[in-house]
């Protein structure tokens, strides 16, 4: 490309003032992916969900129970394929800030219901025939430095009164099908809670998991599943898989909102920090680009010139945040994977970040560059 | 032969009719020029005197499809200038115009190699058909060896003659110069008109010059004096106002 030295050539005229506009890009587009990954892991539980499974809670709060019981009462509901439970834990690993997820498992139905998370069958088998065994996810298992055998103590105050330990021996650790699946969960078997909790616990689920033969049969089975165990003492509410998690995420707040408006403020303020540096450079060779219109440039090749520069700014600066991001991002999953798991950079992220980048280069440089464009050359020359 | 009287043959090469040009400032019209008639012959050397204000740019920048009169035409080499719209005139302005300006007007970040070689980048040259047009264009105006300095790191004559490097590099139809030499020494004057001059009588260039200094109107082969907004021919020979003669 033949105008590139003189595009180059005016870009670097001011370096300071260069590596200032494009560190804000940078910065910026740093803030926007970092900002963009963490509301993609609040919505991670959405994302993740299979459209054919079903949540069943108790219609009262997801922190009351439900009887085992109603497991075969649903499985009877035409178009049920299967069906497992799980319980919240809620237990700490040595300390408060070791928090990570432990769900209790029917080990008999779990890898029916979720089988995206892979557990090789040797340690499965192992898992099955110990009443104290436990199943982890491979980045939980990396973040505590965990190998199959390790004996993992686990205090609860929320079935264990004298908050004591519940030891677990690590007899499995599972990896999911994809990248954005959950490779932080512990779990362990059903049975074995049931024997440590008293009796005012016994019996008694958190919640059901079920797979519908069809997808499209879920409303129907849902509405079914709810009418079942209508004016029950335990009352269920039954949805799909994503309605549960996008609820679940609601319960942090309006964080799709508050990341969008921290991210167009951003964006905002970017566009004009780098109008403005463009304004200026423009201003500055009013002279110069006078000259070359005079010489015989036109007006879109003077329109092209502003905004090829205003584009590289965005793009250099956009690649380097993106960069440092993407750096900076497994540091990220570390420090928050008890309370955000699937902590990852999306191809897809890094594409939305880059078009960002191109609109907001182009946006800052249209008006400094319409206003090159549209300048009289008699005028600019400043000669009459 | 260079007219003022309107009665040029189809033969000029640049050729002004009835030209006005008025200004409004401050709510009052100012008519700088008010039924110009010029007529230029190919290979014609002019130069355009007159006191500050009576108009002289605004001729050249007129003449050059810089801005437009607000009546009158202005034909060059066939084609009316005058009638044609911003996007045609600027082509028109690449193929056949060459400027030098008083203040040089290089691109600072550029080399003088890079500023001579700026009206070739709008042809179809390649690039090495590109570097043997700058490198003989410098090598007229006598500074193939300051060929990759920077504007910065030359004399104002220097400068100067890289500007007129530049003007000529695509081989316009014409030249205008704007005080050429109005921002240099005595010396450095000299040379860059001595350049201007081997335009004309070597390379047979039609350039139209204003400006101020007697002596150097004295070097152009006709001298057109600019009086209340017509031309008038000088009323001393470019010897007589070289020798001292009032213009």
């Amino acid at each position: 490309m033949k105008f590139a030295r003189i595009i180059f050539a005016n870009l670097l005229r001011k370096k300071v003032r260069l590596l200032l506009t494009i560190g804000s890009f940078a910065v910026a587009l740093f803030l926007f992916v970092f900002l963009g990954v963490v509301r993609d892991a609040f919505n991670r539980g959405a994302d993740v969900a299979s459209a054919d499974r079903l949540i069943v809670i108790n219609r009262t709060s997801i922190i009351n129970s439900i009887p085992l019981s109603y497991r075969d009462k649903i499985l009877r509901i035409p178009g049920t394929k299967a069906i497992t439970h799980n319980n919240w834990f809620g237990g700490t690993y040595i300390e408060e800030k070791n928090f990570f997820v432990q769900f209790v498992i029917d080990p008999e139905n779990q890898r029916q219901v979720f089988p995206e998370f892979v557990v090789p069958d040797d340690q499965w088998n192992a898992f099955l025939k110990d009443r104290v065994g436990a199943v982890c996810g491979a980045k939980l298992a990396d973040r505590f430095h965990w190998k199959i055998g390790d004996r993992i103590p686990i205090k609860n105050n929320m079935y264990d009164a004298k908050n004591s330990a519940w030891e677990f021996n690590l007899d499995g650790i599972y990896h999911g099908k994809q990248p954005k699946d959950d490779e932080t969960q512990f779990w362990f078997q059903w049975d074995y809670l049931e024997e440590r909790v008293s009796q005012g616990f016994k019996g008694q689920v958190g919640w059901y998991v079920l797979r519908v033969d069809n997808p499209d049969d879920a409303p129907r089975i849902a509405k079914a599943i709810d009418a079942e165990f209508a004016n029950s003492p335990y009352e269920t509410k039954t949805e799909a898989e994503s309605a549960f998690a996008a609820g679940f995420v609601k319960q942090f707040g309006n964080i799709q909102t508050l990341i969008l408006s921290i991210g167009s403020v951003v964006f905002f303020t970017l566009l004009l920090v780098t109008g403005n540096t463009m304004a200026i450079s423009v201003r500055e060779r009013t002279s110069e680009l006078a000259v070359f219109k005079a010489i015989g440039y036109s007006d879109l090749t003077i329109l092209f010139f502003v905004l090829a520069e205003a584009l590289t700014i965005a793009l250099i600066g956009g690649a380097v945040g993106m960069l440092l991001a993407a750096s900076a991002i497994p540091g990220l999953a570390i420090a928050l994977s008890g309370l955000l798991p699937s902590i990852v950079l999306a191809p897809s992220m890094l594409l939305f970040g880059l078009a960002a980048a191109i609109l907001t280069g182009i946006l800052s440089g249209i008006v400094p560059g319409l206003t090159a464009m549209r300048l009289r050359v008699v005028n600019a020359l400043r000669r009459v | 032969m260079v007219k003022v009287d309107g009665n040029g043959g189809q033969s000029s090469l640049i050729q002004a009719r009835d030209l006005d040009k008025t200004y409004r400032r401050g709510g009052e019209d100012i008519d700088v020029l008010q039924g110009l008639n010029l007529d230029v012959e190919a290979g014609e050397f002019v130069a355009f005197m007159g006191p500050s204000g009576s108009g002289k740019s605004t001729l050249l920048n007129l003449l050059g499809g810089l801005d437009v009169p607000t009546r009158g035409r202005i034909t060059v080499a066939g084609d009316e200038i005058t009638h044609m719209s911003g996007g045609r005139l600027t082509e028109w302005r690449a193929r056949h115009v060459g400027f030098i300006f008083q203040m040089y007007n290089l691109i600072p970040v550029l080399t003088a190699f890079q500023n001579v070689e700026l009206p070739l980048l709008l042809t179809k040259l390649s690039k090495a058909e590109r570097r043997a047009h700058v490198e003989t264009a410098l090598g007229v105006v006598g500074l193939s060896d300051r060929m990759h300095h920077f504007p910065r790191q030359l004399s104002g004559g220097q400068e100067q003659r890289v500007t007129i490097a530049r003007a000529f590099v695509s081989d316009p139809t014409f030249l205008l110069c704007d005080e050429p030499t109005g921002d240099l020494d005595r010396k450095s004057a000299d040379d860059v008109m001595a350049i201007i001059e081997e335009l004309v009588s070597k390379y047979h260039k039609t350039v139209l010059m204003v400006t101020h200094d007697p002596l150097v109107a004295a070097r152009a082969n006709s001298i057109l004096h600019l009086e209340k907004g017509v031309l008038v021919e000088g009323r001393h020979s470019p010897q007589e106002t070289a020798a001292g003669g009032v213009a």
